[in-house]
């Protein structure tokens, strides 16, 4: 066992018992917070897939995470509402149901976003995927029929078919068990043709093309395969705070999870865990002292990226992933 | 009646298409000659809104406040650039994204710190208050269309800076070849902090025009960069050429858009509704342009790279 397995488990297992205590000691706000991490851990996931593994940097993957938060909404909204959400196909509060359609609606935004960001690279990739989650993000805003500006709020909380997901810690474990499943998914897809396909890509997309195989085919895929999970993560948020808002969709919100990647160690396999509890955790302590702790996860940020490269993976887990 | 409205919307789209292309200028130029994308740009463009608002409050002209935000604006630029930017200059584009994020907590929550929530606001200069009368019978803000005059000045300055000095040789050089002008003996350094406290002036100049018309208040400059981006992504990312004629599509695309939408929907559907569907397709329309340019050109119009 490698010593980054051996971190990674620890990981795994240190999200896992966390909470479970938390919950043990009757304190449920810890059981939310772990949550919180979970969740953005797996968008961040999904955002790993493109960024660490296909090198695309993304700047605009808060589309994804805030349509599949919108797609929870506005299903739950319509079946609570008892409104048709087309002709007659009816709204739900299905955990299930919602997951598939807020995946597969991530993936069919991402494929005309990804085909047409595809044709570009470098700075042009950055700042075009930003201008697109820019362009849902207003027509969220402006668009009256979810609540616009001030977003949509879930009466409650999504059902899953055995659990009672209104407690914290039930809601606690699909999240953590969602998590497990798409990094079992990440590692799959890292260790397949696929996966050594779309490294190729970003190592040298010549090369690739050279050996027969199209560089823009392969990014195309891992782009909406990172949306869809991403989109996933969305939904899971949803519910988490029972609220969809536009700042789901903001820029900010891309910054962030690039922000959980680089935090965690970019392209590792449980780097946005990292990177997410770090950043949770900053939040949470930082908050607590100060009003004004965003000034000083900046300084932190700056540190990180001019002086710690790497991440705390690569801090834990030693030599680098990638050259 | 309506032609009136129409030129009126056309000054104010070219009115905004002149303050995007301050801001996108100097992004243009940072990139251009120091391949950095910087997204602190629109932290510099408060950072000159809130300089002048201040000054103009303490001393009681606008004039004063305008010079102070240029010089607040290339100052914080200029020890920005020496304390973090310089060491991004050979590192990849994600270290620069996420530095230059940093940046904007850093500078948005400190200008919250100093200047609290609450919004500034800046008087227009009572030397430019008041109308112009419009050909057709309108009148029109004489604020806005000298706005649109110190666009077009700082354009043409610009050209000349860059075609006809010294400084605008060294700029041309450092944009074909950093390390051949570095070994003819330039002092690259200070180049790059020259170049780059002059984008900042120009982002804060912008600002500062724009603090007049709205409220001064943090987070003002997020919306404004990504619509730069936007231009310098349709015009061609290192082109000053591409950054004018960019800024100004968006500028007028964006708000004939929000200006015609609805209207030419209502012939269409019930009027409530065409307003509300108007406006959210009028909100997405510059990136629909933006996304048919780039199917067509994938490096901007003016691509100074191909």
């Amino acid at each position: 066992m490698s010593r980054e397995t051996a971190v990674n488990l620890l990981l795994a297992l240190l999200l896992l018992g966390a909470p479970l205590m938390a919950a043990g000691m009757g304190e449920p706000f810890y059981v939310t917070l772990a949550t919180r991490v979970v969740v953005l851990a797996l968008a961040a996931v999904g955002l790993n897939l493109a960024l660490g593994l296909g090198g695309l940097l993304s700047f605009g993957h808060a589309a994804f995470f805030g349509l599949g938060g919108y797609v929870a909404g506005i299903l739950a909204t319509h079946a609570f509402n008892a409104e048709p959400l087309f002709a007659d196909i009816p709204g739900t509060t299905s955990m299930p149901l919602i997951w598939i359609t807020a995946v597969a609606v991530a993936g069919l935004v991402a494929l005309p976003i990804g085909a047409i960001s595809l044709r570009t690279s470098g700075v042009y990739f950055i700042m075009i995927t930003l201008a697109f989650a820019q362009m849902i993000y207003y027509f969220a805003i402006s668009w009256p029929a979810y609540g616009g500006e001030d977003g949509l709020s879930l009466s409650m909380r999504n059902a899953f078919p055995g659990v009672n997901t209104a407690k914290p810690l039930p809601y606690f474990l699909i999240c953590y068990a969602a998590l497990m499943a798409m990094l079992v998914l990440f590692h799959r897809v890292e260790g397949s043709r696929f996966g050594s396909a779309l490294q190729a890509a970003r190592q040298n997309g010549t090369r690739l093309a050279a050996v027969g195989i199209a560089p823009f085919n392969i990014r195309l895929v891992a782009f909406a395969v990172s949306a869809m999970i991403t989109g996933f993560a969305g939904a899971l948020y949803a519910d988490l705070n029972r609220f969809v808002g536009p700042s789901m969709l903001s820029w900010h919100m891309s910054g962030e999870l690039i922000v959980l990647i680089i935090l965690g160690g970019k392209g590792r396999l449980f780097g946005p865990v990292a990177g997410a509890m770090i950043f949770v955790f900053f939040e949470y302590v930082l908050g607590g002292i100060t009003e004004r702790w965003q000034f000083f996860l900046g300084l932190i940020l700056l540190g990180i990226v001019l002086f710690a490269r790497g991440g705390l993976l690569g801090l834990l887990s030693g030599k680098p992933r990638h050259v | 009646m309506f032609t009136t409205l129409l030129i009126e919307q056309l000054l104010n789209g070219l009115q905004l298409g002149v303050m995007l292309f301050l801001m996108a200028a100097g992004l243009t130029l940072i990139f251009g000659v120091m391949g950095l994308i910087n997204l602190a740009h629109g932290s510099l463009y408060m950072i000159g809104a809130f300089a002048c608002a201040t000054v103009a409050a303490a001393t009681g002209s606008f004039w004063i406040g305008l010079i102070a935000s240029l010089a607040a604006a290339a100052g914080v630029g200029a020890i920005i650039e020496v304390a973090v930017i310089r060491r991004l200059y050979d590192r990849d584009h994600l270290d620069q994204v996420l530095a230059t994020f940093a940046l904007i907590l850093i500078l948005s929550e400190g200008a919250r710190w100093l200047f609290g929530s609450f919004p500034l606001y800046l008087d227009i200069p009572p030397q430019l208050q008041g109308a112009v009368a419009l050909p057709g019978g309108g009148q029109y803000q004489l604020y806005r269309l000298a706005i649109i005059g110190v666009g077009v000045a700082v354009a043409a300055g610009l050209y000349l800076l860059i075609s006809r000095t010294r400084l605008g040789m060294r700029i041309r050089a450092g944009e074909s070849d950093r390390e051949m002008i570095g070994a003819l003996g330039v002092d690259i350094g200070t180049l790059y902090t020259v170049v780059f406290a002059l984008g900042a002036a120009l982002a804060g100049l912008a600002g500062a025009l724009v603090g007049a018309l709205q409220s001064v208040q943090v987070g003002m400059g997020e919306p404004v960069l990504i619509l730069a981006f936007v231009v310098i992504v349709i015009g061609g990312i290192g082109s000053i050429k591409g950054a004018l004629v960019g800024a100004v599509i968006v500028g007028v695309v964006d708000t004939m858009g929000r200006f015609l939408l609805p209207s030419l929907l209502a012939l269409t559907m019930p009027a409530s509704q065409a307003t509300t569907i108007g406006a959210a397709l009028a909100s997405m329309l510059i990136y629909v342009v933006m996304a048919l340019i780039l199917a067509f050109r994938p490096s901007g119009l003016f691509s100074a790279q191909s």
